[in-house]
């Protein structure tokens, strides 16, 4: 029998596929990963030697307003932002799912703005904020001006206020991913349930509340810890729209980030902002995982 | 009862296409505004039309930037890091959707963990890597990567090499072939249609990648569109009508990829979703 020969031949060719990746994954991830925990316990500007400094990036950390006010910034961004945008995503959703004529239409045009480069959009968008000549205050002054009020409409970018609200709602013009995935998963849940509540006597919104809500939820979860993995992470609103400002109002972690590691070239404390904003979201993760077992419903598991 | 759905039905479709216009009106906006004049932009009340076109903007707004060199650029870029993707996911994906080796399921699970990993914190030890190798301010840290896989399209293809039949390995086996052959002229076949999907959400985001370019490019003649209009941004904060033709050509390519594979993309998305 050449059987053995021949599994042993199956195993080396099995390690000979997936080396590629194997490889990246240790130049480009485990490596650094670690690396990053090594650099965070050092003082290096970039351009002189590394010294070794202990815990004393993460101690400066702690008494540092501005990380404070970025984690702040940041939490408030994604525990706003995630649900906002999943709500009007599953509305829109629903919407699309009523058998209406003209879907791919529909569809393509709320779909199409989450696809477009975030610098061209965050561009567009200040030019919509525009205080004095955007859209978006003119169509404000509009609507207000029906109730006969006067009104200047808001400072929005420029305003330490409205700055954050402003590129939570610009966020929403980006639904159109989670739209997708929610409306395959509304296609997905059978007809027959609806029917059998309907021979029931149920109404529109105890379908919703037991059929439509607890079916979709595996999707609904997925796309939360996505959604909030992402927002955590956001960067080049801030970057180009306010840089920050204004006092820092939109100073999210990982800009916050980028001007340690990559204009003042501080990489020991970047990585160690790094290092503590990983380990929120990983926390986050693990606490959505742990609780998605009470309110996520899956099928196999009935 | 018939009336009722009848009503349901109109204000449905008021409210779609009342969205439809909210999502419509920023795109609108963007290109009334890159066709008027400088004047123009500051009129009150605004006007979606404008009353003469300037095309010249366009032209103006491309050459005090070399956005034709930012634009070459972008396609370097994007298409080495395309085929670096779309090879190493095609051959990874097979090696661990039908090769069997001690360890598989243990390195697949971290394929799937290495997918949540935030990438802030990756991102400053990989920068000092690629500079210690004089690599900054070259396409190389943006495109070489690529060859090594993506965790993400990975996976999406291991789903797609599982649901072809095993009969068809044992097949080729018996005739002699090597697992080379068998990916190549059974497998890599039948996959096509999920390798363009991949490729298409692959060119998407590498089409709009900000952060990459960013920390990496450091010279002009090197930028790409994204980095190119950022730049742009910084110079020229109030000429909007040139802000919004350079924006325009930023995004006109995502746009035209998006309807030739809008089918494919909507596929692709909605697979990513279903495995939640």
């Amino acid at each position: 029998m050449k059987r053995p020969g021949y599994w042993r031949r199956e195993a080396l060719d099995g390690y000979l596929f997936i080396l590629p990746w194997l490889i990246g994954l240790v130049v480009f991830t485990l490596g650094p990963i670690i690396a990053s925990m090594v650099i965070s316990l050092h003082r290096w500007p970039l351009l002189k030697e590394p010294s070794f400094v202990g815990l004393q990036n993460y101690i400066k950390l702690i008494h540092d307003p501005l990380f404070h006010q970025s984690l702040k910034v940041t939490f408030i961004y994604a525990f706003v932002s995630v649900p906002l945008n999943l709500s009007v995503a599953l509305g829109l959703a629903l919407l699309l799912n009523q058998q209406v004529k003209g879907l791919s239409i529909f569809r393509t045009v709320f779909y199409l703005p989450s696809i477009l480069p975030m610098v061209a959009v965050s561009v567009v968008w200040m030019w919509l904020y525009n205080p004095k000549f955007g859209l978006i205050n003119y169509l404000l002054r509009k609507i207000v001006g029906l109730f006969g009020v006067e009104f200047q409409g808001l400072e929005w970018l420029t305003s330490p206020r409205w700055a954050l609200p402003a590129l939570i709602l610009m966020n929403v013009w980006g639904v159109g991913g989670s739209m997708l995935i929610l409306l395959a998963g509304l296609q997905n849940i059978p007809r027959t349930y609806y029917d059998a509540a309907a021979v029931d006597g149920a109404n529109a919104w105890q379908k919703f509340v037991k059929i439509t809500l607890p079916m979709l939820s595996p999707t609904l979860f997925f796309l939360l810890v996505v959604g909030l993995i992402g927002a955590m992470q956001v960067f080049t609103q801030s970057y180009i729209m306010t840089g920050g400002g204004p006092l820092n109002a939109t100073l999210f972690t990982v800009l916050l980030l980028y001007n340690h590691g990559f204009r003042w070239f501080n990489m020991g404390y970047a990585s160690a902002i790094a290092w503590v904003l990983s380990v929120i979201i990983m926390i986050l993760t693990a606490i959505m995982l742990y609780t998605s077992k009470k309110w996520v419903y899956y099928e196999a598991r009935r | 009862m018939k009336g009722r759905v009848s009503v349901t039905k109109i204000l449905v479709y008021v409210v779609l296409i009342v969205g439809s216009i909210i999502f419509l009106m920023p795109l609108v906006w963007m290109v009334s505004t890159a066709l008027k004049s400088g004047e123009a932009i500051f009129q009150y009340p605004p006007k979606f039309i404008p009353e003469e076109l300037h095309w010249e903007n366009f032209k103006l707004a491309l050459t005090i930037l070399p956005f034709g060199r930012f634009f070459l650029n972008t396609i370097v870029i994007v298409g080495l890091s395309l085929i670096g993707t779309v090879l190493s996911c095609a051959v990874v994906g097979f090696g661990f959707a039908r090769l069997r080796f001690p360890g598989r399921d243990v390195l697949f699970f971290i394929v799937l963990a290495t997918m949540m990993i935030p990438y802030p914190v990756t991102t400053i030890p990989v920068f000092i890597m690629f500079r210690k190798m004089g690599w900054i301010d070259t396409f190389l840290p943006l495109t070489v990567p690529a060859f090594f896989g993506n965790a993400f399209f990975i996976f999406l293809l291991r789903q797609f090499y599982l649901s072809i039949p095993m009969e068809l390995d044992d097949a080729a086996k018996i005739d002699g072939c090597s697992s080379w052959q068998i990916f190549c002229n059974i497998h890599l076949p039948l996959i096509r249609p999920a390798l363009i999907t991949m490729a298409v959400l692959h060119f998407i985001g590498a089409w709009n990648d900000f952060f990459g370019p960013l920390i990496y490019l450091t010279s002009q003649r090197n930028y790409t569109l994204a980095l190119g209009l950022a730049t742009f941004r910084g110079m020229y904060s109030t000429d909007w009508e040139l802000l919004m033709a350079a924006s325009l050509v930023v995004v006109i390519p995502a746009i035209i990829v998006f309807f030739f594979a809008q089918r494919k993309i909507i596929e692709g998305i909605t697979l990513t979703g279903i495995r939640g």
